[in-house]
C-alpha cells in the first residue's frame, strides 16, 4: 500500500492526490467558480446536450472542480425534480422495478432519469455495473437516461456525487429521478433515505423473514414495494408488512412527540403496495402515489429529506475542502510528521488533530 | 503442487481397493444392461450396435446444406444432425431486419417449408434419423420438419430422430431463448406430449449439458444441471397427465466431451446411475427403457484453439474416446478448423474419419465397460455423482430449476467457474498447446476457411420471397388464426399448438410468422441475472 | 481519511452486438477488468448499433469492448463504429474479441476498430492495453 496505487479508497496518508491532473483550478474554490469548462458545460446540459450531461456525471464522480464550477451555475436552476430513492436486499427486483416506472414515465409524456449506484470493490477500486442488463427496454430512447455509478468508496463522498448528479439531471430537464441503491452497507441506504421519496423494495419469500428488515430499511421507507405480485405468497408479504407497519393512534401520537423531543425525524408510517413489473400490475399506482407526493412536496412530509440532504451535501463538500487545504504541498511534510508520530505513539491521535487543525487555521486552536 | 481435474476435482497419487472399501461395489457398479446402468443401457454394448456417428451439419443455404448431408452419407455417416443459423435460431426470417449479416454462418437457414424441402431432398426420412439443434422454435421446426416428409409421402409415425428443444438450458447457458419461461415451459411439454402420440420414435427432447459446459462450468456442473433440468421437463409432463412410463423412453440427453478424459468417462456413468435413480425412486417407472438415460456426445467446441489448428485433430481425437468409453449412443466430432468457421467438407470429412478408425482400429468397441473396476474410475464416478447430487438437492430446494433460473444460481455458478479457468489460463496454471504453451508467435493462417457465399443468400431470399408471393394467403392467415387462438389458451391438451404448427407450416405460413404469433401471446423473455 | 476519495477511473461498455448469445467471454472479461480495477458497465444480450451507442454516450465510457463470435462481425462491427461516429463518440476506444481472421482484422482497422483481440489473450495483456491507450476526454 505504499507504492500509490493502491485502490481510490485507500487511507495511506501517502496518498494525498488532486482530482485531475488536467484541471486548472485545482481544489481551490475561487478557480472554480470561474472555471470557463464548467460554466460552458453548465450552459450545454442546460441546452439539452446529452454527451455534455454524461461528461458532467463523470466530472461529478470525479469530484472535479470542473463539476464545481457546473454545479454553481444549475443548482440554483434545479430543484424541480422529484428524486426517487429505491433501495432492497440484492435480488429484490429494484431494476425490473426502476425500468417498470420509467416505462410509466415515459409513457405519461415525461421523460425518466436513473442514478444505478454499485459498490466498489474494495480491494481493486473496480467496479461491474450491470443493471443496465434489466433496463434494456429503454435502451435507445433518449429520454431514458441511465447512468451507473460506482460507489468507489468515497465516504460521505457518495451521498454527495449522486445527490449532485440527481440536480444535474435535474437541471437537464428530468422531472423524475430515480436512485437505485443496493439496501446493504450504510452509505447506500443512506442515499435513499435522503431521497424527496423512499421506495424499499421487498420480494416475496426471499427467505424466512422479511429481508427489509433484516437489513433495517423499513425505517427509511416512505413506501414499501413488494415486487413479483403473481408470486404466490406475494400477498402474503405484503400482508404481513401491513401488519408490522401498523400503529395504534397513541402509540403514533407517543413516537411523535418522543422523537420531536430529541430532535430526530418522525418516525415514518409506509404504505405497502404490491406491484408486478413485467407485466406493469400495480406500476400505475405506485407512479399516481410519487406523483402525488411531489405535487405536495412543500408539505412536511418531504421536507425533512430535503434538510437532511442538504446537509449531506454541505458536510462533504467541507470535508472536501479540509482535504484540498490538507492537500497543500507546504503542509505535506508537516501533516506526514504528525502521522508517523501518531503511528509511534509519540502523539495520541487527538493532539495530532489539534495539530493539523492548527495548520489549517492557520493559528493554535486553544487546547 | 495439487493435481485436479479439469473440473477442479482433486486427485490423488494412486487409487487402490481401499478407495472402495466399505461398499458392496458390484451392488453399486452392476453388470452392463442391469441397473443402476453405471456400464451403459444396453448388456451387449456396442457389439450389438455401434454408436450413431451423426455429425452436425449446417452452414448457407439449404441447397449448400444438403450437398454436404449426402456427401457425408456416401462417406459412411450414420445419422443426420441440422445445424441452423442464427436467425432461425432466434425464430427469424432472413429478410427480417434482425437477421442481417448473420446469415448462414453458423448452420443453415430455414425461413420455411420450401427450404426443409430442398434441405431434405433425396434423404431416405425412413431409415435416415434426423437430429435438429433447435431450441426456441423447436415446435414450429419440428412442424416444418414433419410437413415436408409427409408432403414427400412419409407417415409422421415413421419419422425417427431428435429435436434439442431443450430451452432451460438456454437460459442458463447458451441465452437463444425467446419466451418467458412458463410459455416455453408448455410449448416443451406440448410437443413430448404430441410426440407420444403421434411420433413415437421421435426423441422430442434432447436435455443437453453440452452448451453449459461451453459456457464454463465444470464437469459436475454440466451433469447437475443438466438432470436438473430433466426433473423439470418430466414434472411438467406429468403435470399435464402423462404416464411416465409414456413418454420417458423417449427422452434423450447430450453431453460435452472435453479433454480431461477420465472426468468425462466418470461423467457419463455418473449420470445413467443418477437418471436410474430418479426415474424409479421419484417418479416410480415400470418400464426399463423409462429408466435408461441414452445420450449424444459432442466433442468440446471450446477447446478448440484458432492456433494451431492441426492440434484440435488430437485433442477431438481423444475427446471421441473418452465417449465412446463412456458408452455414448451418437457421437459428433468436430473438425479441426472450427475455432475459426463452420468446417469445410475435407475437415468435416476428416473429423468423421476419425470416429471411423477408433470403431474399425482400435478394438475399444470389443469390450462393454472396458474402464468398469478400473479403482480411478469407479472413484471418480462416485465422486462426480456426489458432487452432482449436491447441486440437484439444492436446485430442488429452490424449487427446480426454473425457480433456480430466475435467481440467477446456475448462471452465477458458471460464470464463477468459467472465471475461475480463465484466471488459472491467465496465471499459466493451465496450459493449451500453441496458445500459452509453446505457442509460435509467428503463426499465420495456413488452413482454408469455408465461406457463405453472397450467391447463397440470394438464392435463400428468391425463395422466401417466392413462397411468400406465391402460397395460398387465406389458407395461411387462417392457418395462424387458428395457432392464435390455440396459443393464447392456458397450455392443455385440447390447446397444443401442435397440429396448428403443421397447419401452418404445410400452408408456407414463414417460421417468422408462426414466431410472431407466439411473441404476441407470450411476450419476451429479458434476461435479468446479472453478471 | 486525508487521501482524495476518487482518482480518474477508466470507464469500459462491455456489449455484445446481434443474436449470437455466447456470452461467456464477455463476461468473464467484464469480471477480470473489475478485477484490474476499472469500471465495467456491461449491457447484455442481443445490442443493436444503436443501443450499444446510447449507453455508451449515456455512461461516458472510455473504451466499447465487443464481444462478438457468430461471424456477423463484418456486419455489425462497422455499424457500431458508425453509430458512435453519429453519436460524437468518435474518441472512445473501440475493441473487438473474437476469433477473426487476419483480412478481416485490417478491415475492421479500417472500420475504426482500435483493437482486436484474439483468442488466447490474457484479461491482464487487455487491461494493459486500455492504460495505455485510453485517450484523455474532451469537455468541449
Amino acid at each position: 500500500m505504499t507504492d500509490g496505487n493502491a485502490g481510490a479508497n485507500s487511507g495511506d496518508p501517502g496518498e494525498l492526490r488532486s482530482g485531475r491532473g488536467d484541471d486548472p483550478g485545482g481544489g481551490d474554490p475561487p478557480a472554480a467558480r470561474t472555471s470557463p469548462r464548467g460554466a460552458h458545460l453548465a450552459e450545454r446540459v442546460r441546452a439539452g446536450d446529452r454527451r455534455m450531461l454524461a461528461r458532467l456525471l463523470t466530472e461529478i464522480e470525479d469530484r472535479t472542480a470542473v463539476a464545481e464550477a457546473a454545479l454553481r451555475v444549475l443548482y440554483p436552476l434545479s430543484g424541480g425534480a422529484h428524486l426517487v430513492g429505491v433501495t432492497g436486499a440484492p435480488g429484490a427486483g429494484k431494476s425490473t422495478l426502476v425500468a417498470a416506472l420509467a416505462r410509466a414515465v415515459r409513457a405519461s409524456g415525461r421523460p425518466a432519469a436513473v442514478l444505478a449506484i454499485d459498490p466498489s470493490s474494495p480491494i481493486t477500486g473496480g467496479a461491474l455495473l450491470g443493471d443496465r442488463i434489466r433496463m434494456q427496454e429503454h435502451a435507445g430512447d433518449r429520454d431514458v437516461f441511465i447512468r451507473s455509478m460506482a460507489s468507489r468508496g468515497h465516504a460521505g463522498g457518495l451521498a454527495a456525487a449522486s445527490v449532485d448528479a440527481a440536480a444535474a439531471l435535474d437541471a437537464a430537464g428530468f422531472p423524475i429521478v430515480f436512485l437505485e441503491t443496493v439496501g446493504a452497507g450504510q452509505s447506500e441506504v443512506e442515499i435513499a433515505s435522503i431521497a424527496d421519496t423512499t421506495l424499499v423494495v421487498e420480494a416475496p419469500e426471499m427467505g424466512d423473514e422479511v429481508q427489509a428488515i433484516k437489513a433495517g430499511l423499513l425505517e427509511v421507507a416512505d413506501i414499501v414495494v413488494v415486487t413479483k405480485g403473481d408470486r404466490p405468497g406475494a400477498g402474503r408479504t405484503a400482508a404481513q408488512l401491513r401488519a408490522m407497519l401498523t400503529v395504534g393512534a397513541a402509540d403514533e401520537a407517543e413516537a411523535i412527540r418522543r422523537a420531536e423531543a430529541h430532535g430526530r425525524r418522525r418516525p415514518k408510517r409506509p404504505q405497502v403496495v404490491l406491484v408486478t413489473a413485467p407485466t406493469g400490475d400495480g406500476i400505475r399506482d405506485l407512479l399516481d402515489a410519487l406523483d402525488r407526493r411531489a405535487a405536495g412536496r412543500d408539505a412536511s412530509a418531504v421536507r425533512p429529506a430535503r434538510l437532511a440532504r442538504a446537509a449531506a451535501q454541505l458536510d462533504a463538500v467541507l470535508a472536501e475542502r479540509l482535504r484540498a487545504r490538507l492537500r497543500d504541498a507546504h503542509r505535506r511534510d508537516e501533516i506526514d510528521a504528525v502521522i508517523r508520530a501518531v503511528a509511534e505513539h509519540e502523539l495520541d491521535p487527538y493532539a495530532g488533530a489539534d495539530r493539523v487543525m492548527a495548520l489549517v487555521e492557520g493559528s493554535p486552536s486553544g487546547g | 503442487m495439487r493435481f485436479r481435474t479439469l473440473g477442479d476435482i482433486e486427485i490423488a497419487d494412486t487409487y487402490t481397493p481401499l478407495d472402495l472399501a466399505d461398499r458392496d461395489l458390484l451392488a453399486a457398479v452392476g453388470f452392463p444392461g442391469q441397473p443402476p446402468f453405471t456400464r451403459g443401457v444396453h448388456a451387449t454394448g456396442y457389439r450389438g450396435r455401434p454408436w450413431t456417428m451423426r455429425m452436425f451439419a449446417g452452414f448457407g443455404s439449404a441447397e449448400d446444406t444438403n450437398a454436404r448431408f449426402h456427401q457425408l452419407l456416401d462417406a459412411g455417416q450414420t445419422g443426420l444432425s441440422i445445424a441452423y443459423d442464427m436467425p432461425t435460431l432466434y425464430g427469424y426470417d432472413t429478410d427480417d431486419p434482425q437477421a442481417e449479416g448473420e446469415f448462414g454462418t453458423c448452420g443453415v437457414a430455414v425461413s420455411s417449408l420450401a427450404d426443409m424441402e430442398v434441405l431434405l431432398d433425396g434423404i431416405p426420412l425412413d431409415r435416415i434419423s434426423t437430429s435438429m439443434t433447435i431450441n426456441s422454435p423447436a415446435a414450429p421446426i419440428w412442424a416444418i420438419y414433419i410437413a415436408a416428409a409427409e408432403k414427400r409421402g412419409y407417415p409422421r409415425g415413421i419419422l425417427r430422430g431428435t429435436t434439442q428443444n431443450d430451452i432451460l438450458k438456454e437460459y442458463i447457458a447458451q441465452k437463444e431463448f425467446l419466451f418467458p419461461v412458463g410459455p416455453s415451459m408448455r410449448l416443451v411439454t406440448d410437443t413430448i406430449e404430441f410426440g407420444t402420440r403421434e411420433l413415437p420414435e421421435w426423441n422430442t427432447i434432447s436435455i443437453s449439458g453440452y452448451h453449459i459446459r461451453e459456457a464454463g462450468s465444470t464437469a459436475v456442473q454440466e451433469l447437475a444441471f443438466t438432470i436438473a433440468d430433466g426433473i423439470a421437463y418430466v414434472e411438467d409432463a406429468l403435470a399435464r397427465g402423462l404416464a411416465i412410463d409414456d413418454f420417458a423412453p423417449r427422452l434423450s440427453f447430450f453431453f460435452n466431451a472435453h479433454s480431461d478424459f477420465f472426468e468425462e468417462i466418470a461423467k457419463y456413468r455418473a449420470a445413467r446411475r443418477i437418471w436410474y435413480r430418479l426415474t424409479t425412486e421419484r417418479w416410480h417407472a415400470q418400464r426399463e427403457r423409462s429408466t435408461w438415460m441414452r445420450f449424444h456426445a459432442q466433442t468440446a467446441g471450446v477447446s478448440l484453439t484458432a492456433q494451431q489448428p492441426l492440434n484440435n485433430l488430437t485433442r477431438v481425437a481423444v475427446q471421441a474416446l473418452a465417449a465412446v468409453l463412456g458408452g455414448a449412443q451418437s457421437l459428433h466430432t468436430d473438425a479441426y478448423d472450427e475455432a475459426w468457421a463452420v468446417p469445410s467438407a475435407d475437415a468435416a470429412l476428416l473429423a468423421l474419419r476419425q470416429q471411423q478408425v477408433i470403431a474399425a482400429e482400435t478394438g475399444v468397441a470389443s469390450t462393454v465397460d472396458p474402464l468398469g473396476g478400473s479403482w480411478y474410475v469407479e472413484w471418480l464416478t462416485e465422486e462426480v455423482e456426489r458432487q452432482a447430487w449436491r447441486y440437484i438437492e439444492e436446485i430442488d430446494a429452490m424449487g427446480g430449476m426454473p425457480a433456480a433460473i430466475e435467481a440467477g444460481f446456475p448462471q452465477r455458478e458458471i460464470a464463477d467457474a468459467a472465471y475461475r479457468y480463465q484466471q488459472e489460463f491467465d496465471a499459466g496454471e493451465r496450459q493449451v498447446i500453441g496458445v500459452n504453451a509453446h505457442a509460435d508467435p509467428d503463426e499465420t493462417l495456413a488452413i482454408p476457411l469455408l465461406e457463405v457465399t453472397e450467391e447463397s443468400r440470394r438464392r435463400h431470399l428468391d425463395r422466401l420471397a417466392r413462397v411468400r408471393r406465391e402460397r395460398d394467403p387465406l389458407a395461411v392467415a387462417s392457418a395462424l388464426a387458428r395457432l392464435r387462438d390455440v396459443a393464447s389458451r392456458a397450455g392443455s391438451t385440447e390447446a397444443n399448438v401442435m397440429p396448428a404448427l403443421i397447419e401452418c407450416a404445410t400452408a408456407y405460413a414463414t417460421l417468422g410468422e408462426m414466431c410472431g404469433v407466439f411473441r404476441e401471446c407470450f411476450g419476451e423473455y429479458r434476461e435479468h441475472a446479472s453478471v | 481519511m486525508i487521501a482524495a476519495m476518487t482518482d480518474r477511473r477508466i470507464r469500459v461498455l462491455i456489449a455484445k452486438p446481434g443474436l449470437d448469445g455466447h456470452d461467456r467471454g464477455a463476461k468473464v472479461l467484464a469480471r477480470g477488468l473489475r478485477d484490474e480495477g476499472f469500471e465495467v458497465v456491461y449491457t447484455g444480450l442481443r445490442q443493436t448499433p444503436e443501443m450499444i451507442a446510447s449507453a455508451a454516450l449515456q455512461e461516458d465510457v472510455d473504451v466499447v469492448g465487443l464481444s462478438i463470435l457468430s461471424g456477423a462481425h463484418m456486419t455489425l462491427v462497422p455499424r457500431v463504429c458508425r453509430a458512435l461516429r453519429d453519436e460524437g463518440l468518435g474518441d472512445v476506444l473501440v475493441t473487438v474479441g473474437g476469433i477473426i481472421p487476419d483480412d478481416d482484422v485490417a478491415a475492421l482497422h479500417e472500420a475504426g476498430v482500435d483493437r482486436v483481440f484474439g483468442p488466447g489473450t490474457t484479461i491482464g495483456e487487455v487491461a494493459e492495453y486500455l492504460r495505455s491507450s485510453v485517450r484523455p476526454r474532451e469537455t468541449a
